[in-house]
């Protein structure tokens, strides 16, 4: 036993040297919020995504755009079908085909629609956004280290410059940005968003909100994942449980020094 | 020497099948009670088939990937975004094969620090030692290649700067200066153009898709060779004789199942749990070739070849950075002459405790050459030493290991008495 033992300090050893090398990055100490997506067993909290949506589209999808979100992808947070088409039905988009002269084709979301995006093009929202470039925030989460936590210190992080530093024309300073001169100015803060369900209308709580939903963008099957991951773990540990008494059955003759091999001349 | 009884089926079918093509003999003689294996294979042991599982779960994922995956620029991104997102199973397909890799090299890796601390790599098993090199050197390029695939900002820029250090053989032939010298040539037929683009992306693929049946070729020619002289042991000597022996089934296949549910359900930890903590977040965002990284970094596996491919700063005769394309190759390429380089007759670092010693220093030094190779070269380490100054270091301590140490150290170390036989070794008298 000693030697599986050997074997899994080595195994850890050796994983914990590939994760450590893989998490190699900034110096900024992020808030840590605890999120209850985290953990095998974590889900989303859908009060708090379903918040987060109507954060985003009453603030930043006037400049951000989410191409991989589906208005069908909202069942996913809990709402109805017919909920789901009255959202898409909110926008007007473009067809994919013209119409029967060759037009434009516009016509009201569908639930397999994206959210519009907002500028036609990156230059579209360059020249609205003084040269910056709002980037698609469907992958926010992931495209970032720490990506819930730093999204949460990114949106609470915008403090007054300290003493001395220099924030150029056009940029606002924020703590938590690399660099931390960003072009964005704080799309958030205390009372800018009105909720119906009495839910705090603060920074804070807003910065977890919309957290939570791009979180549920980013990794739509997270609930899919966890809820598969426990049966198959549960099988994995059954089988080595299985094949650890087989083995040392099948070994004892073995063990006890048996010759097993009976066969050639030697 | 490796060879059991026959295979005789009683059964009339399998008996007709058998005079036409003896394929149940085959399986029998080499995985069945017909192959001869020592008493005394320890856990380590374990991580050949298990590099073999991971060969099969990369080929299976790889080829349902491949139904939904579209090699081009313009939608790489997308479908790959598409299968984790509506494809059935999707997710999972994706997050096995991008951590299947990485439970690949890691089964090799181990596999390969098996075979160096029992000596395994020592005759009569040279050439065996030798496919299992070609078997990793073909995975590094298929991986390296595959890590492309997504098209993020990772798969773009890591191809850009690895592929870019090969234009180093400009030192050799540099042409009229106009993009025609020997490294123009090679990095263009890498990439199929002047930069990495669609023509890098599509063949690529086309390269990713082969290169795993080309493994799997080899490793057929890797088992092959290691039933001519059978396994080695913990103790690095010769089966003697019947009491030496036990038959591969059932013992070691038995021991084989229960280290592959260990291992898968370390492999699915990483899946169900933490899919994306081996890979780098910067591969979520499209590639742009307009906008660099901060910090550009291949995969863990290479981290080791990286820092020494970028340990070398100054030009003496030809540039530094051919000289580290030639480190990097030479790293690898001298680990097929290792079993000349170490001349000792005895195999297993169980008796020789001076070799022992060096093997765990070397294997330090690969942890320091890989959390090197996740550094930009300037930044500080503790006081005022710089990455590249430990991973010059550490890159050194790697070639003279090998180059000098090794072949010094064989020579005139004082070994341990070996025992009589396995059977001696490790039966403990019942008396
Ligand atoms: C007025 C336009 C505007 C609005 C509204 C807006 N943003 Fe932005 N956002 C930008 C611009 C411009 C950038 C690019 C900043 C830069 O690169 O300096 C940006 C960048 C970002 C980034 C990327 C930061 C990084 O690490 O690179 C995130 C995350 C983000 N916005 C989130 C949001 C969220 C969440 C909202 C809604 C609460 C929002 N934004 C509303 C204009 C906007
Ligand atoms: C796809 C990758 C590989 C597969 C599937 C594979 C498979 C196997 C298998 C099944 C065995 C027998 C079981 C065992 O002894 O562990 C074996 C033995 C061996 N392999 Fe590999 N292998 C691979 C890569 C390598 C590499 C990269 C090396 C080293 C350079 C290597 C070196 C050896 C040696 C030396 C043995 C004999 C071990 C001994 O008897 O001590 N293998 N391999």
């Amino acid at each position: 036993m000693l030697k599986a033992k050997t074997i899994l300090v080595a195994l850890t050893a050796v994983t914990t040297v590939a994760f450590g090398v893989g998490a190699a990055g900034d110096s900024i100490e992020m808030k840590k919020k605890e999120w209850q997506f985290d953990g095998p067993f974590g889900t989303f909290d859908r009060p708090a995504a379903q918040r987060g949506f109507q954060i985003f589209r009453e603030v930043c999808s006037s400049c951000h755009s989410l191409k991989y979100f589906k208005f069908r992808n909202l069942s996913g947070l809990g709402y109805e079908d017919d909920m789901i088409k009255a959202f898409a039905a909110e926008y007007e988009v473009v067809d994919a085909d013209p119409d029967e002269y060759g037009d434009e084709k516009i016509r009201k979301g569908e639930p397999k629609d994206a959210i519009p995006a907002p500028f036609a093009n990156e230059n579209a929202a360059r020249a609205s956004n003084g040269g910056a470039f709002p980037p698609d925030l469907s992958l926010i989460t992931k495209a970032r280290a720490d990506g819930p936590n730093y999204l949460f210190s990114l949106m609470t992080g915008y403090v007054e410059a300290p003493v001395g530093t220099d924030v150029p024309e056009g940029m606002h300073y924020n703590k938590y940005f690399i660099g931390h001169n960003i072009a964005m100015a704080s799309p958030l803060s205390d009372g800018i968003v009105t909720y119906e369900d009495g839910t705090p209308e603060t920074l804070d709580q807003y910065a977890y909100d919309i957290t939570n939903f791009l979180h549920y963008v980013a990794e739509p099957k997270l609930e899919e994942r966890h809820a598969l991951g426990l049966p198959v773990m549960m099988f994995l540990f059954f089988m080595i449980g299985v094949t650890y008494l087989v083995n040392r059955k099948i070994w004892k003759p073995v063990k006890e020094g048996k010759t097993l091999w009976h066969h050639g001349d030697d | 020497m490796a060879h059991g009884p026959t295979f005789e089926p009683k059964n009339s079918v399998l008996k007709w099948t058998e005079e036409r093509l003896p394929i149940f003999g085959l399986i029998h003689g080499s995985l069945g009670p017909g192959y001869p294996a020592p008493r005394n294979l320890n856990y380590w042991w374990n991580f050949g088939s298990l590099a073999g599982l991971c060969l099969v779960i990369q080929i299976i994922t790889g080829i349902i990937l491949a139904m939904h995956y579209t090699p081009h620029i313009d939608m790489a991104f997308d479908s790959v975004e598409r299968i984790t997102r509506d494809v059935n199973y999707g997710w999972l397909m994706r997050y096995m094969h991008t951590n299947g890799a990485s439970m690949f090299f890691i089964a090799v890796y181990i596999h390969i620090f098996r075979g160096m601390y029992y000596g395994s790599y020592k005759a009569p098993r040279e050439m065996l030692w030798m496919l299992g090199l070609v078997i990793m050197l073909l995975m590094m390029a298929t991986a390296f290649m595959g890590y492309v695939l997504p098209w993020g900002q990772m798969s773009f820029w890591g191809a850009t700067v690895i592929t870019n250090f090969f234009s180093a053989f400009n030192d050799l032939y540099a042409g009229s200066g106009n993009g025609d010298g020997l490294g123009d040539m090679v990095v263009s037929l890498l990439l199929g153009g002047f930069s990495v683009d669609n023509p890098t992306l599509n063949r690529f693929y086309s390269l990713h898709y082969l290169l795993p049946f080309v493994i799997t070729g080899v490793v057929i020619l890797h088992i092959w060779a290691l039933h001519i002289p059978g396994s080695n042991n913990p103790l690095g000597i010769d089966m003697k004789g019947k009491q030496d022996k036990i038959p591969f089934h059932p013992y070691y296949t038995a021991k084989d199942g229960f280290g592959v549910f260990v291992f898968l359900a370390i492999f699915a930890m990483v899946i169900f749990y933490a899919p994306d903590s081996m890979g780098h977040p910067d591969n979520y965002i499209p590639a742009d070739p307009m906008v660099t990284p901060a910090h550009i970094v291949p995969e863990w596996y290479f981290l080791p070849f990286y820092t020494i491919l970028k340990s070398f700063t100054i030009d003496f005769i030809i540039t530094a950075k051919f000289w580290g394309v030639i480190a990097m190759f030479a790293s690898i390429i001298l680990l097929f002459f290792l079993p000349w380089l170490d001349s000792s007759k005895v195999r297993s670092a169980q008796f020789r405790p001076v070799f022992r010693f060096f093997f765990w220093v070397l294997l330090v030094d690969l942890v320091v050459l890989t959390w090197i190779g996740a550094k930009s070269a300037d930044e500080i380490i503790f006081m005022d030493i710089q990455a590249v100054t430990i991973g010059q270091v550490a890159t050194f301590w790697y070639f003279f290991h090998f180059f000098f140490l090794l072949p010094v150290l064989s020579r005139v170390e004082k070994t341990l008495p070996l025992p009589e036989s396995i059977a001696s070794a490790v039966i403990k008298d019942k008396a």
